[in-house]
């Protein structure tokens, strides 16, 4: 692998529970740990138990002063007056034409003070985005974090009990965000995740992710790679920027107008309104194929669109994805065909999230 | 299998595929395929095989049948041309033997070889082995 890779902080550790590692993003990062069925291991001890993700190499962007408030509501899709101190903020940032730039996380650790984290393949884009919008606004500081912090998923039923253990006192509820002391060191506890199970985020200095990793394997959590985050994340519809989200596509065909308030005038608000009031020509569908075979981004769907995520589900057993098809085939039971290199595979439009628990 | 093996009685492709030959059928040499420890190691558990239909010719160093991984698609190259005689059907109910046992219960395809010189081409363990390290 070419040296030019960055490294987290964790990067020893990996390699000695015997990780394979793969370039993402620019960054050298776990895809599992050990052998062939390491993987689905992975994703059914996140299911059933506790899973542990080195995340570090996500963006953080700070933004702070009398004037973040108003920056952020200019630059994120969602109702940033509505995010109390110590609550967490999903949005999409967008471009004047409404396309995507990047999905994010926003946390506000002050009344002035504001930590949104960005997907590592955006971090540059985002952060020259940001500031280049700031100089129209007086009273703000944007500064970049990814240097600050690292960050780790850990996720799971299992996950707030074994997180708990070596916390100071209580943990933030689902989409919060407190400072704790864990295993000795100061750190942002933050209720939120990307595979569908409860559990928490974590955010803290680099030189003290050490030994917090430590504390939590030896309670139970087991390292779980970004092969595993890609199942879970797919199995529950989170979208994955690169692939289900681009900056020529908008949120409303990605099915995140959920997310976006245009009345607050952000950037794109108008085509965003205009979409959501005279719809998209194209909808991002979830599905599952019917029968044998796996569809994979760049699958051709029969018919018009494409597949955007794709894999073999661990729970479901059987083929799973996303794909933008035209709006007329988007409803749930639409029967749909996707061309797997070559061969028709069968596939139904299926509601969101494609996998509960309990089902 | 846990550690990497590459049996002494098998030939193999440089593709990663292996081929056990034999001559006691009067009606002609038949050759067992399958991957490699090398092949199913790199691809990570194998959750899909999609095995062609009986009869279906086969063309040395040509793609006859994919392997899929949860993250992965992997072409399997065939190490001789010949027609498909007999396929796996075990593999369809559990793909993950050709991870467990990729050179016993892990085999994909059995073919009448066409032309039996071809098998002088293929590698010997030894000079398999030799490429993996380059």
């Amino acid at each position: 692998m070419p040296s030019t890779l960055r490294r987290t902080a964790l990067f020893d550790r990996h390699l000695a529970a015997g990780a394979k590692m793969v370039d993402f993003a620019g960054w050298e990062m776990p895809v599992f740990y050990g052998g062939p069925s390491a993987l689905l291991e992975e994703h059914i001890a996140v299911r059933d138990a506790c899973g542990i993700f080195d995340v570090s190499h996500m963006g953080e962007i700070e933004t702070s002063g009398p004037a973040a408030l108003e920056l952020l509501q200019r630059l994120l899709s969602n109702d940033v007056s509505k995010l109390a101190v110590g609550g967490a903020q999903y949005s999409v940032l967008c471009r004047e034409d409404g396309g995507v730039l990047d999905d994010l996380f926003t946390y506000r650790l002050d009344s002035e003070r504001y930590l949104t984290v960005t997907n590592a393949s955006n971090h540059e884009r985002d952060l020259a985005w940001f500031q280049s919008q700031a100089e129209d606004f007086d009273g703000v500081q944007v500064s970049d974090g990814i240097e600050d912090w690292a960050m780790l998923a850990v996720q799971g039923p299992l996950a707030r009990e074994i997180v708990q253990a070596v916390s100071d006192s209580p943990l933030p509820a689902r989409m919060s965000v407190h400072t704790r002391r864990l295993a000795g060191a100061e750190v942002l506890v933050c209720g939120t995740g990307y595979t569908g199970e409860d559990g928490v985020e974590l955010l803290c200095a680099p030189a003290d992710v050490p030994a917090l990793w430590d504390a939590l394997v030896r309670r139970g959590a087991k390292p779980a790679g970004l092969g595993a985050r890609d199942t879970l994340r797919l199995e529950v519809c989170f979208h994955l920027y690169g692939n289900d989200l681009c900056v020529e596509r908008g949120p409303i065909e990605a099915g995140l107008g959920w997310c976006c308030k245009e009345d607050t005038g952000f950037i794109g608000s108008e085509v965003v309104r205009a979409q959501r009031a005279g719809g998209t020509a194209e909808r991002l569908v979830a599905f599952t194929i019917e029968g044998p075979g796996i569809a994979r981004q760049g699958n051709p769907v029969v018919g018009g669109g494409e597949v955007t995520s794709g894999t073999m589900s661990p729970c479901l057993r059987t083929g799973i994805g996303l794909a933008y098809v035209p709006s007329e085939h988007a409803s749930v039971g639409t029967h749909l065909e996707i061309d797997v290199r070559g061969k028709m595979r069968p596939a139904v439009v299926k509601d969101k999230p494609l996998y509960r628990k309990g089902s | 299998m846990a550690q990497a093996s590459y049996p002494d009685d098998l030939l193999y492709h440089p593709e990663h595929d292996w081929a056990r030959f034999d001559d006691s059928d009067p009606a002609g040499l038949v050759a067992t395929l399958g991957i490699t420890w090398y092949a199913q190691d790199a691809l990570g558990e194998v959750v899909f095989f999609d095995p062609p239909a009986l009869g279906t010719t086969l063309a040395k160093d040509a793609s006859y049948a994919e392997v899929e991984s949860v993250k992965a698609v992997s072409d399997v190259v065939a190490p001789v041309s010949g027609e498909i005689v007999e396929v796996n059907e075990a593999l369809s109910q559990n793909p993950a033997v050709i991870n467990e046992d990729p050179y016993g219960e892990g085999w994909l395809v059995k073919v009448r070889v066409s032309d039996p010189a071809e098998r002088d081409a293929l590698l010997d363990a030894a000079s398999y082995r030799a490429t993996l390290s380059g």
